[in-house]
């Protein structure tokens, strides 16, 4: 949806978008027809709105609009033929809600690769246009188009159905979902720091969807994680970058420009998430967000609650940043000393062998225990091999600072 | 993560090509084609373009607000750059696999060049 000027309209469409889709799915069918007819509607709706107001009954005036065009898309008999077909498939008792999670997994279905995925779902169910998330995604709008039908096609031909898999299957349907959102909102997240390029904000549109699916599925655990996972990484951004767009390091942002009111959010979602059982990897990062986000000052940080909360996320949801991140967490218990032995036991395995952030660790620990030359050497060799221009600069700095007379 | 990949020609490399059939060359670009069109369905292929001869290549500098332009042959370039693919991939291996499946790698040489990033800090 094109932006346009009257405060609302935006969200009101958003909001909608997915309801209309579900709405044409249940009366005629074809997936792919059906979101191509809500696309040009909400375009239609963004054009005429903002000039003539909002109509008295939005979700009703965007329904018609489709239905017209999905009609002016299907003049032909097998189409005819297809719908009803279909329809004697997707009839059946629903709820609104159920249809809205319905829309989600289909977008998310194992057939679709994960960028397919992550399109379609901004598409169908966020109301981006393909414009828009070819420009969220720098890539050019033809190649982000080939993707979304592409994308249409693999739901066709994998025979996949719009309504809710069998219970045994829901699990792995829904962690895909979270894992569609995760990804969309760490695109969103540390590209925040880019050129002042017309990016759609992904942070944002990663966090209205969570939320949506979050209020279909209250009860799940790691949605209301991965919710306040979002919301506590999320808080911090207005002390995360400098004016020129550099970065800022937690322990050096000024916290009294954090989000209270995310952050509030943030901790009572995970707080309640954590009471229950079993603990997943959403869960455990929020948690271990909500701890930084609770000190007031850097030195205030629970570094001990963090570091047991890492060697929980480890076994939980092993992988290379997780376990340089809970030997940052050890060196803040234990002295830098114990963080650099750790770190020597593990920096020959592949995954972390060559890795900039090895390398940037080390720098950060070896500042910490005072080598500044040997520190500085370290923050070289990171801003090196980083793939990351805000990055490099933040490396390059620090080496610069510890390189300086003092 | 974004990889481009560099097509570089010596005179070896042109010459083979200038030796071929018509119909030896066609089935080249055949191969050019199924891979692209392999890339594309795999979603990785963002760009590829085939460059104009280095004949045509122009230089361009800009010293004290002034534009100069130089044109080519450039003689004391024996490699020239021959063509380019921007892909966007899973990892560095599988960017090395999409050049070695580019055929000029069995004659000439593609240097993989990772794509930095506007990105800050991930989570």
């Amino acid at each position: 949806v094109t932006s346009s000027s009257q405060p609302g309209i935006d969200e009101t469409l958003r909001e909608l978008a997915p309801q209309a889709l579900a709405a044409l799915i249940r009366r005629y069918g074809d997936f792919d027809a059906c979101e191509d007819a809500v696309q040009e509607a909400l375009v239609a709706a963004a054009a005429q709105w903002p000039a003539e107001g909002m109509p008295g009954n939005p979700r009703g005036w965007l329904i018609a609009v489709a239905t017209r065009r999905w009609i002016e898309l299907h003049r032909n008999e097998t189409a005819r033929k297809r719908r009803e077909e279909t329809a004697a498939h997707s009839s059946g008792p629903a709820t609104p809600e159920d249809d809205e999670l319905a829309l989600f997994l289909l977008c998310c279905h194992p057939a679709l690769s994960p960028v397919s995925q992550v399109a379609l779902t901004l598409r169908a169910v966020g109301g981006l246009s393909t414009a828009e998330i070819a420009r969220a995604f720098l890539v050019p709008e033809s190649t982000m188009g080939q993707r979304i039908s592409r994308a249409k096609q693999a739901i066709r031909s994998s025979g996949a159905e719009f309504r809710m898999p069998p219970p045994p299957e829901l699990g792995d349907r829904v962690a895909a979902v979270e894992h569609v959102l995760y990804l969309v909102f760490n695109e969103g997240y540390t590209a925040t720091s880019g050129p002042a390029l017309v990016r759609t904000d992904l942070t944002r549109e990663a966090i209205h969807l969570t939320r949506q699916l979050h209020a279909l599925m209250p009860d799940d655990t790691e949605v209301a994680g991965l919710l306040a996972l979002m919301l506590l990484t999320d808080a911090p951004r207005a002390a995360r970058t400098r004016a020129d767009g550099s970065l800022v390091p937690l322990a050096e942002q000024d916290r009294r420009l954090w989000d209270g009111e995310a952050i509030a959010e943030g901790v009572r979602l995970v707080t309640g998430a954590l009471r229950r059982v079993p603990l997943g990897p959403y869960q455990l990062q929020a948690a271990i967000a909500a701890v930084h986000d609770e000190a007031r000052r850097a030195e205030d940080t629970d570094w001990r609650q963090i570091l047991g909360l890492y060697q929980l996320l480890e076994k939980v949801a092993p992988g290379p940043i997780v376990t340089l991140n809970r030997i940052v967490a050890a060196a803040m218990v234990h002295g830098p000393r114990a963080g650099l032995e750790q770190l020597a036991s593990v920096a020959t395995e592949p995954a972390l062998a060559g890795h900039h952030r090895t390398y940037a660790v080390r720098a950060h620990l070896l500042e910490m225990a005072g080598d500044r030359d040997e520190a500085a050497a370290e923050y070289r060799s990171a801003a090196r091999r980083t793939r990351s221009i805000p990055e490099q600069r933040y490396l390059e700095s620090r080496a610069d600072q510890l390189e300086a007379p003092s | 993560m974004k990889y481009l990949l560099l097509i570089y020609h010596n005179p070896g490399t042109r010459q083979i090509w200038a030796s071929m059939t018509d119909e030896q060359q066609g089935e080249g670009l055949a191969v050019y084609a199924a891979l692209n069109a392999d890339l594309a369905a795999s979603e990785e292929l963002i760009v590829a373009e085939a460059l104009a001869d280095a004949e045509l290549t122009k230089q361009v500098t800009v010293r004290d607000d002034t534009t100069m332009t130089s044109d080519g042959p450039f003689a004391e370039a024996k490699e020239q750059l021959a063509g380019m693919y921007l892909v966007d991939c899973a990892s560095e291996e599988r960017a090395i696999e999409i050049a070695a499946m580019i055929p000029d790698a069995t004659f000439g040489r593609i240097d993989v060049h990772p794509v930095m990033t506007y990105s800050g800090l991930e989570m």
